[in-house]
């Protein structure tokens, strides 16, 4: 890809993915990098919060795999995405527990507030995305949802609106 | 390797340990249903990704209790193991996984391009499916028309990942791969873009290897069909090499009969005002080609030359190996140079405007249909070649027209553009264009015409993926040539170039594994590859039936050259039939 149409900021972005995929060791012969795929486009999604085709084809071009294969691996997996996320990624968890609980309720509550649907688009700020998503294992506390990895438990819909509020604060 | 017994529905067979119950049964001449299975889909590469489960079978011996296992991928590996292909566990499970199928698989058959033509459906009828008890979601996917080539109706796919293997691991070119997940799941391209905008040469083997009517070409038959009845057009037609030993065998003869005179019958019945041959174009060039081999053969510059007749092949070039594009002859292909030679020298010759001469090749390819709207082969918005067919679709307009050519007398090309030799019909193999160059480039600077057996290169040949001689023009001039088709077969050799450019100093590259015999526009093999065989041994029967086979013997070129061009690579002849190639 042309280089020079990057920004700064996204040149040191494809700076670090490639000091990265340097440090595996791997060549264009070398059968493993087929293996390392799914550990370098975790590592392009850390860096880039999302994996867009530049991305995707920056990866291939590395690993001397066609583009095809990279997004067709990007495709199996729910984890990868290639849609921008907001700073803040909101999950909700809709999972048997939580539903009983009333998180369907939490999670309608976010998007109003918000003004974005779960799983779209960020909001225009780009500070929160908000996702759905199936038990994290903290039944206990349902309903639940997590913020950047940050968990909260017992939330009710006036609760929640008080963590998003939190995070607005911090911009 | 050792040997195991294997009972299948009481009848017992011996084969080798670690075969699958598949080659067991076929070996009893029982015959289990397969889908996704394909033993060959080119340069020996199968596809058993055992997704379809269409050939489960009841096995004991292989778990404490019978089970229903894919007899595509299960290996025998003990003496215990006891099949039953046809029992009433087999057979229900058989007929769920067709109707689960089916029940996410358009019912639009009467309307599909594979309608008679479609595994699918040849099941469905096998099993006598009279309804469908799933009624679940059923997948909508935009059609991808975007290339002037191959059409993708993803809504039809069935996921037997034949074409990503095909696209992959046979052609290399890496275009297609699995998208998505569970029932959404399709074979696509990267993020989904349109096919034009991907690395795809169009050689069309995924058309071919398409069990269903998911992957089908792009048709211009309607176009054609208008152009004959406008009063105002005259309406052209020229035949590639292969298509007079493929075009048989949809129409009862022994396949790979070559049927030429009946062919050229037929086109006449259609309506085609003049029946051309391309083989006249591929005469022509030879006479380009042979004398720029022979130039930097003198100047040792550019070798080695690589030939350049295949539209997927010069994309698959232009794709992957931006760094040689100096190397490849800058002769059009025959394709090309019959359009520029139609719309100059014969235009001019019948008084008619270049844009009421309508040209209409009938191909053995979809990459020909991609090579004809090149932007580079028009001129004032008129293009060299109008519209192009394969021979599955002329099959089509056969029938659609009521013409059998099985009950056609022979008739002979039109003239001037319907002469040709021998050495122009064995363009449709792997290997003849070659061979043809070397016939003329070895009777020129011999000064002697080629005679008995010194006219067959054998050493080029064969349906091996890769060839390489060295072929004697003078006892002081010896050249190292080199043969590949099949796209992956051809990386292989390019990448022997870029290691030693001195190792070869010519070089014939087809896209489709077997050469235009096996393109992607021809009659469909259904695994029988054999067929190859056929009509590969139809196009040297043809060519040493032939009164001339050296290119340069064909008097019509002889007098194209004295009546238009002057001299093979003069200023005229560059002008109307050679061309360069970008860096895609």
């Amino acid at each position: 890809m042309c280089e020079c149409k990057l920004s700064e900021g996204a040149k040191a972005k494809f700076a670090e993915l490639d000091a990265f995929i340097d440090g595996l060791g791997i060549n264009a012969k070398d059968d493993r990098r087929r293996g390392y795929l799914i550990q370098v486009l975790h590592k392009a999604q850390d860096i880039f919060g999302y994996l867009p085709r530049e991305v995707q084809k920056h990866v291939a071009d590395k690993l001397v795999l066609t583009e095809a294969q990279v997004s067709g691996v990007v495709s199996f997996y729910n984890y990868f995405t290639t849609d921008p996320k907001g700073k803040y990624c909101v999950n909700v968890c809709l999972g048997t527990a939580c539903y009983v609980k009333g998180s369907e309720k939490v999670l309608s509550e976010i998007e109003r507030v918000l003004g974005v649907k779960a799983d779209t688009v960020p909001t225009a700020d780009g500070l929160f995305s908000i996702s759905a998503l199936r038990c994290v294992g903290a039944c206990g506390l349902a309903p639940v949802m997590v913020v950047n990895g940050k968990v909260y438990g017992k939330v009710t819909p006036a609760k929640a609106v008080e963590i998003i509020n939190e995070y607005k604060a911090k911009g | 390797m050792s040997d195991v017994t294997v009972k299948i529905n009481g009848k017992q067979v011996s084969v080798p340990s670690g075969s699958t119950i598949l080659e067991a049964a076929q070996k009893l001449n029982i015959n289990i249903p397969t889908l996704c299975y394909c033993k060959d889909l080119g340069c020996g590469v199968s596809n058993k990704p055992a997704s379809c489960r269409i050939c489960l079978v009841e096995a004991a011996g292989i778990r404490p209790r019978p089970v229903l296992v894919p007899a595509c991928a299960t290996p025998i590996t003990n003496d215990r193991v006891e099949v039953w292909t046809n029992s009433q566990r087999a057979l229900n499970a058989r007929r769920t996984v067709l109707e689960l199928m089916l029940s996410d698989h358009p019912k639009n058959c009467l309307t599909c391009p594979k309608n008679q033509d479609c595994e699918l459906q040849k099941l469905a009828a096998e099993f006598g499916i009279s309804d469908i008890e799933f009624k679940g979601e059923v997948n909508h996917f935009p059609i991808d028309d975007s290339s002037e080539a191959i059409m993708r109706d993803l809504s039809k796919c069935i996921m037997c990942r034949r074409c990503e293997t095909v696209c992959n691991k046979v052609q290399t070119v890496g275009t297609l791969t699995g998208v998505g997940r569970g029932f959404s799941a399709k074979v696509g391209t990267a993020s989904m873009i349109p096919l034009a905008d991907t690395s795809c040469t169009f050689c069309g083997q995924c058309v071919n290897a398409c069990p269903v009517g998911a992957i089908t070409g792009i048709s211009y038959v309607k176009k054609v069909w208008n152009a004959i009845n406008d009063p105002t057009k005259t309406v052209i037609v020229s035949t590639a090499p292969a298509v007079r030993v493929a075009v048989g065998q949809e129409f009862g003869f022994e396949p790979g009969t070559p049927i030429t005179g009946k062919l050229v019958a037929g086109l006449r019945a259609l309506g085609f005002d003049k029946v051309f041959d391309t083989d006249f174009a591929a005469d022509l060039t030879i006479m380009e080609e042979g004398t720029e081999l022979l130039g930097r053969l003198k100047s040792g510059k550019n070798l080695p030359i690589l030939t350049s007749c295949c539209p997927g092949w010069i994309n698959f070039i232009e794709h992957n190996f931006p760094d040689l594009l100096h190397i490849p002859s800058s002769c059009k292909s025959p394709q090309q140079m019959f359009g520029a030679i139609a719309k100059s020298y014969y235009a001019e010759k019948m008084g008619i405007a270049p844009k009421d001469l309508i040209v209409v090749s009938v191909m053995p390819c979809q990459a020909k249909k991609y090579e004809a709207a090149r932007p580079e082969f028009s001129h004032d918005g008129v293009r060299d070649i109008d519209y192009v067919v394969t021979t599955r679709e002329l099959c089509k307009m056969f029938r659609e027209a009521g013409v059998n050519l099985a009950n056609m007398n022979d008739e002979e090309y039109d003239n001037p553009l319907g002469e040709s030799t021998g050495a122009a019909v064995i363009f449709g193999v792997t290997g003849g264009v070659l061979e043809a160059a070397l016939r003329t480039v070895k009777s020129i600077v011999t000064g002697k015409d080629l005679v008995a057996d010194a006219i067959n290169f054998r050493a080029v040949r064969g349906l091996d993926g890769v060839k390489e001689a060295t072929v004697e023009i003078t006892p002081d001039v010896k050249v190292n040539v080199a043969v590949a088709s099949g796209l992956g077969n051809a990386r292989k050799v390019l990448e022997m170039v870029r290691e030693d450019p001195n190792r070869f100093q010519a070089i014939e590259i087809m896209a489709c594994p077997g050469g235009c015999i096996n393109g992607g526009g021809q009659p469909y093999l259904h695994g029988h590859r054999d067929l190859l065989d056929k009509r590969m041994a139809g196009l040297y029967l043809e060519d040493a039936n032939k009164p001339r086979r050296m290119s340069h013997q064909n008097p019509d070129i002889k007098k194209l050259y004295d009546e238009y061009l002057g001299q093979p690579g003069s200023e005229k002849a560059h002008h109307l039939l050679h061309t360069h190639y970008h860096q895609k």
